[in-house]
């Protein structure tokens, strides 16, 4: 990490009503950042699907557990780390929502607007400790949506989505 | 924000205006609510109007889909009226553009339902 990493940490109390909350502190980080209005929604977006995915399907809801929330900003790229208490899960087995069959199903599509809002996702599995989910995103490194997972894996889930 | 919904008669199709943010806990649960409650009024022909929705998440648009399905087993017809750029986008990468039909003009999407609805 270099000198000029700026940093802001929160903790959140596993309660829905705190996703707002980080929504909003999403949008200013990457304000002050510098991205543009676009890219602030696509972070906000990619913040707020991994913070109910920590917080709904990772914590389950248990308020006695919490969800720790990192931003990093670089001097070109935003990090965003989003850790829980929960037991983890494994991308390989979640399903691909654009897959005919899965089209109109009612979940399973926050990992992949993650996926295709942000330039790198990646989640570690820390026994005893928790999944720890990694997000970047370059500054001017705009995603038109429909390109949104043409050429990339698409993986969304039913648990977690 | 949360989501707050208003529901209009014109002719024989309900039209739902929803302001605010569709999300998943209260929003979601609202939109449910609304749904089986219309289709319980026996109103099958839905257009729900999203211009003022601010934000709306993986499971709001999962609960689009889920009253789509269930205004379709009833016999219905659900459609989607003027969508912000970030419900439109939205749309279009999850391939659920298609699914929807999606109307500009509330005038042409109420025509749409034609005699079926009684429009």
């Amino acid at each position: 990490m270099t000198t000029d990493t700026s940093v802001v940490e929160v903790t959140l109390e596993s309660d829905l009503k705190k996703v707002e909350f980080a929504d909003e502190i999403s949008r200013r980080v990457s304000a002050t950042a510098g991205f543009d209005e676009d890219d602030r929604q696509k972070i906000e977006m990619a913040v707020h699907e991994s913070l109910i995915n920590a917080i709904y399907h990772g914590n389950k809801n248990d308020e006695t557990k919490f969800v720790y929330v990192r931003f990093e900003i670089h001097g070109d790229r935003l990090v965003v780390h989003i850790r829980d208490q929960g037991e983890g899960f494994d991308l390989n087995t979640v399903a691909d929502p654009l897959a005919t069959e899965n089209l109109l199903k009612v979940s399973g599509r926050g990992i992949f607007l993650i996926r295709a809002f942000m330039d790198e996702f990646r989640v570690e599995n820390l026994p005893g400790v928790g999944t720890e989910v990694t997000m970047m995103k370059k500054l001017n490194s705009s995603i038109k949506p429909n390109q949104g997972g043409t050429d990339r894996e698409h993986e969304g889930h039913n648990t977690p989505s | 924000m949360s989501m707050k919904a208003t529901t209009r008669q014109v002719d024989s199709v309900t039209v739902i205006d929803l302001s605010g943010r569709i999300t998943l806990g209260e929003g979601c649960v609202q939109l449910r609510q609304l749904i089986r409650d219309e289709l319980g009024r026996g109103n099958k022909y839905l257009l729900v109007n999203l211009a003022d929705v601010t934000y709306i998440d993986s499971s709001g648009i999962g609960e689009l889909v889920s009253a789509f399905t269930a205004v379709s087993n009833q016999g219905g017809q659900l459609k989607l009226l003027k969508l912000t750029k970030k419900v439109h986008d939205l749309l279009q990468i999850t391939k659920l553009y298609t699914v929807f039909d999606v109307h500009d003009d509330e005038a042409k999407a109420i025509a749409s339902y034609g005699k079926s609805a009684g429009a």
